[in-house]
């Protein structure tokens, strides 16, 4: 049944930096799954006992701007375009185990009703662009903003641009791995394209969580006290 | 709920809003992992999806790209807040009813 022209399909492409499905075999699927559902299990554990009563909007809102931003697909170099994944962001401002259902709820959607990201892949995609970006990226702009005090707004930024930074590049390599074991692509090959081409993507990825950052500080500072930017409970 | 947080989730959802409404001019290149796999000859693997509801961002049943883009984008905002707002209403309802003394403690 078709309902669009599909010519118009080729104009538009699917904002997808999400495995579809066919890249990964069965195994390495189900492990995505499985370190998922765990994962999750210990956020809802540990944010049950934490959130607030302006977590929910705060985690609401984020979870838009996260959707909204990773339509936007800028241009890298070579006719490559790359978008936001948001984890880091998500994890500086809501602190880690938010951040990651935030990003579950954002790229299961994308599965479910944009059709972008496969189903069997949904594990996967979850754990690469949610669960590992907030955890990595939650322990390197914690780890700064600890060196900072705190205090000097250019070192949070530079702090928060090198977890975003990181978390791409951790995201991307991981990426690479779970494509060579389901001999998709030999390891050889496909680590080194990916950890270059996002390298370029991971600049604009910690620039805009940087531009992010600096926005809710001076129009919401109050906000940040969930996250660890300001202190942590 | 208090005022400042439906400002809060006004302000927020607005700017999520306006950011979808420049989805048109979004770059169309393929992005990091579409890139690799067309370079490295694995793009031919994917499976089309079981089904289609708002696939590739396109709004159906809208004839102009742009605004079915932008539909799709306004739909997807409004969606994913819903749900991550439900789900942490429900678990900042669960993480209460546990605290035995809400209002008490020392937290500044």
């Amino acid at each position: 049944m078709a309902l669009i022209d599909p010519s118009a399909l080729q104009t538009i492409e699917a904002p997808a930096m999400h495995i579809p499905d066919g890249f990964l075999s069965a195994p390495v699927a189900g492990a995505g799954f499985a370190l998922t559902v765990a994962a999750v299990a210990v956020a809802v554990r540990r944010t049950n006992r934490t959130l607030g009563e302006r977590s929910a909007p705060l985690m609401g809102v984020m979870a838009a701007f996260i959707f909204a931003a990773q339509m936007m697909n800028f241009p890298v170099a070579g006719g490559t375009s790359g978008h936001l994944l948001g984890g880091a962001l998500a994890a500086i401002l809501l602190g880690p185990w938010a951040a990651i259902i935030v990003m579950s709820a954002v790229i299961g959607v994308q599965a479910l009703m944009f059709q972008d990201g496969g189903l069997a892949a949904l594990g996967t995609n979850v754990f690469n662009m949610g669960v590992v970006t907030a955890l990595l990226g939650y322990a390197v702009y914690a780890g700064t903003s600890r060196l900072a005090n705190g205090r000097r707004l250019w070192l949070r930024q530079a702090g928060a641009f090198a977890a975003a930074w990181l978390t791409v590049q951790a995201s991307a390599a991981l990426t690479a791995f779970e494509l060579a074991v389901s001999d998709t692509s030999p390891l050889s090959v496909v680590l080194p394209s990916m950890m270059g081409v996002h390298a370029l993507i991971g600049i604009g990825e910690g620039l805009i969580t940087a531009a992010a950052l600096s926005f809710v500080t001076a129009t919401r500072r109050d906000l940040l006290s969930t996250g660890v930017a300001v202190s942590e409970e | 709920m208090k005022p400042r947080y439906v400002g809060l989730i006004a302000g927020g959802l607005g700017i999520a809003v306006l950011i979808t409404l420049f989805s048109p001019f979004a770059s169309s290149h393929p992005d990091g992992l579409e890139r690799v796999a067309e370079d490295k000859g694995f793009s031919g693997l994917a499976d089309s999806p079981p089904y289609e509801l708002i696939s590739d961002y396109v709004f159906p049943w809208v004839d102009n790209e742009d605004l079915a883009t932008v539909l799709s984008g306004i739909v997807g905002v409004l969606i994913v807040a819903a749900v991550v707002f439900a789900v942490g209403f429900l678990l900042s309802r669960a993480g209460a009813a546990q605290r035995p003394n809400p209002r008490g403690g020392g937290s500044s």
